[in-house]
């Protein structure tokens, strides 16, 4: 039941907005319908904290602890950005920037994309997996390109494209996924994962190796792993705020939770630890590559982009490595960025809007133009960039230490890499939030309540992780493997 | 007495050979001329062209020299050599193990190579250029000729054209969907290197296309006439080729005069439809410039080589 | 000789539309005209279409009917008209320009030939399908879309490449495992068409902000 509702609201919410998404109070229903998707989600939580993993109608639909915690942070950061977004697009509306029947696009297709979420996240069957994906690339595209200038379309045109070949390949991959369960399965169940789960020390290895790969480059496209990861500056920096925030935010996270589904498949398929491997590296390129590709940035939104490609491969590391503890560290580390992330991108949001540009220059002494907004940006970028007591060092501690004592070789790679980041974003983001202001004040109030809710739950996480919470990552960690 | 009738149809193939092959030129021209909406010419044309040129006096540049006189008749006997192997009557014949489908290409090639030197021999302008062009054409056409003789061989594992005939004519409906890319590339070389349409035109004599027309603009009387009749022969040759192995169903593996009167039946009527079909093609298509040949022969190479990669991935699986 | 002419004449001739579905998709990657472009993708369409068919009929599996019917719907009549009517709208007739030149084009499609066959020979010999030597074939077809997609510089032609991938994978999932699930198919159709809709709708933006579809204007957003 809860369940059902999970589904439903942000479906039904994305049809009553794309009816009266233009007028006024479409931002006030969109909230509220993200709001109810937050508490169908909360109780749903509860009820698999309760009673264990459930499997839904015909067993289509699978929840466990793993995919039901990602569940609960998409459905709450869908509700806090939905709120960031309500006097942010107000704004973006005033300035003439967008019509009314583009704030009806947009509110009916932020509801429609956190059902696509929602739907991929919970779903049982590979395939499904699969055309939810693909929808939810595609309405992000049209979130994308919202503004229809030349190089927002570009930027949604590239996504689009490199997005849209990546799918392809995931779906090749799902169709050996299928060839490679046909003969232990009935058709109909061949494609479910937990049927699959339970006869993967049978599948055959040559198949799952080549279906693996697919999948890998296919979802990891989506998760923007180095080198399929050229759409994501763009489309973070040519969308409108609130949509880069969810992208970096959310999707990605469930990119990387597919690709996590399949690496458990591939695990019990192989014998080997090819999943690993690979993993482990596209992973650490990912970091390597965003680490220094961070310094030439003159765009914050891509800056912050490139910060979101590099933890993606801090995760997709944590993961490949494998074990209780990396995957702790790769859960907590997914939760903390996707809070810290989305409440960065709400700040810069804010302002670049203040400011009227996206260029770092261009953005000046934030302190002092809005105290608020200033305090949000630098406390959460020493947040993302690992600073204690923020949970974001926690995960990467975990990580590194997890790192250290299985895979020696890649620490000092790592721990390169962050300081290189550290010095890269700290150095561009000091003049932003310190320097002498030169634009003016804007009469908006800036919604800072999400921003600072963000925060503080990072920094719960960092000095306490509650306990069912720790019980639940673990759980969901056993799962990984 | 065995040998001696054998003999005897060997010879009754050539003759076959000889006689059929300016006829097929004669349809293909009456079709084209059809399909133009012309009154067609009629389909003796040919022969008695061929009579013509045989009764005239034959005239030599001054400085032609043995190699242009001898160059026609060489040519003419590859092409009536060539157009005797192929099996088209039947596949039991003394000249069959002779029939080797590199040796073949072997043949071809060497006609080519005289009709180029005799082309250069006298030195004119236009002589040269065939030439060129011509060994440019066939430089390109060659490989994919014998990719399409490899897929065939290795359908049938043998290299010779009587058992290749015989084994694609024996096995039941049996479909190759190799052998489909390497008739598309068949049909793209045949076309090259009979100077059709879309790479020549036979019946222009315009400089910036010609090709074998400005080879063979120095000859006169018979040697005219053979080399004409050796173009005709060729067509047949081709002809033949195609039908032999894409269409190999009432070529006979015995000698008796029954099957052997059938198949001739049965080659005549493939010959009408493929020359019908030939016709179409060039009025359909539109001659290619000069430069976008390689194009077309390269086409035609990569279908060859798809053809026998798909063979190798279709056909052999177990 | 030995093994091939066993196989039942409805797989051989399975194994005939996979050919042409590969001569098909070599034709597109060599085609210069945008018209006859979506002509072949038509054409393509319908041999996916007789060959889906012929597998559903030959192994009896009656879903398989139904992902027939929504080939032949969607890909022979449905995509190819909207593209139709875009380029008439669009007004696009020009002919295309390929970044690579078609001959160079073609020989790396054979590369990529070899290589998807070599790819996909370990695991079709696993297949418990008649059909499964086809699986190189799909492959082959996916690779050569995909190559079409990164020669070409207009906007259009880099869609067909796209759904003519799409049409490579279906082949796949056909010739493998006799298709995949109902719901599954029905969800990748309607991604499919739903993308082209919203991919027609971008080619006019990107015309009206550019005034063309080729894409080398977009490559504003670079690294510096």
């Amino acid at each position: 039941m809860e369940f059902l509702l999970v589904l439903a609201f942000p479906l039904v919410g994305s049809l009553v907005l794309a009816l009266f998404g233009h007028r006024r109070g479409a931002a006030e229903i969109n909230s509220a319908f993200s709001l109810l998707t937050l508490l169908a989600a909360a109780a749903l939580t509860l009820t698999i904290v309760a009673s264990g993993p459930q499997l839904l109608f015909s067993e289509q639909i699978f929840v466990d602890p793993l995919n039901v915690f990602l569940v609960a942070l998409t459905a709450f950061v869908g509700f806090t950005t939905s709120l960031f977004s309500r006097p942010y697009m107000h704004v973006e509306h005033d300035h003439g920037k967008l019509s009314a029947n583009r704030l009806r696009l947009y509110h009916s297709m932020f509801q429609l994309f956190t059902f696509t979420m929602l739907l991929a996240l919970t779903t049982n069957n590979m395939g499904i997996l699969w055309v939810a994906m693909e929808a939810a690339t595609l309405t992000t595209v049209l979130l994308v390109s919202l503004y229809r200038t030349a190089a927002s379309l570009e930027a949604a045109w590239k996504y689009f494209i490199l997005c849209g070949v990546g799918i392809a390949q995931a779906l090749f991959g799902t169709i050996l996924l299928y060839f490679a369960a046909e003969k232990l399965l009935s058709p109909d169940n061949a494609l479910l994962w937990t049927h699959l789960d339970a006869v993967k020390g049978s599948l055959e290895p040559a198949v799952m190796s080549l279906a693996f790969v697919f999948l890998l480059v296919g979802y990891g496209t989506k998760v923007g792993l180095v080198p399929l990861h050229n759409w994501l500056p763009d489309a973070h920096a040519e969308g409108p705020t609130p949509v880069s925030a969810v992208l970096s935010g959310l999707l990605l996270n469930v990119a990387l939770y597919a690709v996590v589904r399949c690496k458990v498949l591939a695990d019990g398929a192989l014998h080997s630890n090819l999943a690993a491997i690979l993993m482990m590296g596209f992973g650490l390129l990912s970091v390597v590559v965003a680490a220094f590709f961070l310094s030439r940035q003159r765009d914050i939104k891509r800056l912050f982009a490139y910060s979101s490609i590099e933890h993606m491969g801090i995760i997709t590391f944590a993961f490949g490595m494998g074990g209780p503890l990396a995957s702790f560290g790769g859960l907590l580390h997914m939760t903390v960025h996707s809070l810290t992330k989305s409440a960065i991108f709400f700040a810069v949001g804010h302002a670049t809007q203040k400011c009227g540009s996206q260029l770092i220059e261009r953005i000046k002494g934030l302190i002092q133009l809005s105290p608020m907004v200033g305090w949000g940006l630098m406390l959460g970028t020493l947040a993302i960039l690992g600073m204690p007591p923020f949970g974001v060092f926690t995960s990467e501690f975990l990580i590194l230490t997890t790192a250290m004592r299985l895979q020696p070789w890649a620490t000092p790679i790592l721990l390169l890499s962050l300081g290189v980041a550290f010095a890269a974003i700290l150095g561009k983001v000091q003049p932003m939030v310190f320097g002498e202001p030169t634009a003016q004040r804007l009469p908006h109030r800036p919604a800072m309540v999400p921003v600072f809710m963000h925060l503080g739950l990072v920094l719960m996480l960092g000095l306490w992780i509650p306990p069912y919470l720790a019980d639940w990552y673990r759980q969901a960690a056993k799962l990984i493997g | 007495m065995q040998f001696a009738s054998s003999l005897i149809l060997q010879f009754v193939e050539l003759v076959t050979a000889l006689l059929l092959a300016p006829l097929l030129t004669g349809w293909i021209n009456q079709c084209r001329a059809w399909l133009a909406n012309r009154s067609a010419p009629p389909l003796t044309l040919f022969y008695r062209q061929l009579a013509k040129l045989f009764e005239k006096e034959v005239v030599l540049a001054a400085n032609a020299s043995s190699l242009f006189r001898a160059a026609p008749y060489i040519i003419f006997a590859c092409m009536a050599l060539t157009a005797t192997i192929v099996p088209t009557l039947s596949t039991a014949l003394p000249l069959g193990p002779a029939a080797d489908a590199i040796a073949l290409v072997g043949i071809f090639a060497l006609a080519r190579v005289f009709i180029a030197l005799a082309a250069m021999d006298v030195g004119t302008a236009f002589g040269s250029l065939g030439a060129r062009r011509e060994m440019l054409v066939g430089f390109l056409a060659e490989p994919a000729l014998l990719m399409v003789f490899f897929t065939a061989s290795l359908i049938s594992r043998s290299t010779s054209l009587s058992t290749i005939v015989a084994t694609l004519g024996r096995s039941e409906l049996t479909i190759y969907p190799s052998l489909a890319f390497a008739g598309v590339a068949f049909t793209m070389v045949a076309l090259a290197e009979n100077a059709r349409i879309p790479v020549d035109n036979p019946t222009t004599h315009l400089e910036l296309t010609m090709i074998h027309e400005a080879m063979i603009l120095e000859y006169s009387g018979r040697h005219l006439a053979l080399i004409e009749w050796a173009a005709a022969l060729k067509l047949y040759a081709y002809s033949c080729l195609g039908l032999a192995l894409f269409f190999p169903w009432g070529i006979p593996q015995d000698t008796a005069p029954t099957s052997l009167g059938l198949a001739a039946l049965s080659l005549i009527f493939k010959l009408a439809i493929g020359g019908l079909l030939t016709a179409l093609i060039e009025t359909l298509s539109a001659k290619l410039r000069i430069f976008r040949a390689p194009e077309f022969l390269g086409t035609a190479f990569m279908l060859a080589v798809l053809a026998m990669l798909v063979h190798l991935l279709l056909e052999t699986a177990k | 000789m030995s093994g091939y002419p066993a196989l039942p004449v409805y797989a051989q001739t399975i194994n005939l539309l996979a050919a042409i579905l590969l001569l098909l998709s070599f034709a597109m990657l060599g085609q210069r005209r945008i018209i006859s472009l979506i002509n072949l993708f038509m054409a393509q369409g319908a041999v996916l279409f007789a060959s889906t068919a012929l597998v559903a009929a030959a192994t009896n599996q009656h879903h398989l009917y139904w992902s027939a019917l929504i080939t032949l719907v969607l890909k022979v009549f449905l995509l190819p008209w909207i593209l139709h009517r875009l380029i008439r709208r669009l007004n696009v007739k020009w002919d295309i320009e390929t970044l690579i030149n078609i001959p160079t084009t073609m020989m790396i499609g054979l590369m990529l030939v070899i290589f998807s066959f070599n790819l996909a020979l370990p695991i079709s010999a696993l297949a418990g399908t008649i059909l499964r030597s086809t699986l190189g074939i799909a492959m082959a077809v996916v690779m050569l879309s995909f190559l079409m997609m990164i020669t070409r510089s207009k906007a259009v032609p880099q869609v067909i490449g796209f759904l003519s991938m799409e049409n490579g994978l279906f082949f796949a999932a056909t010739s493998a495992t006799y298709g995949m699930p109902m719901v599954v198919e029905l969800g990748i159709a309607l991604d499919v068409l739903v993308g082209m809709v919203i991919l027609g709708v971008f080619f006019f933006q990107i015309r009206e902000q550019f005034d063309s579809l080729d894409i080398h204007h977009l490559e504003k957003l670079k690294e510096d």
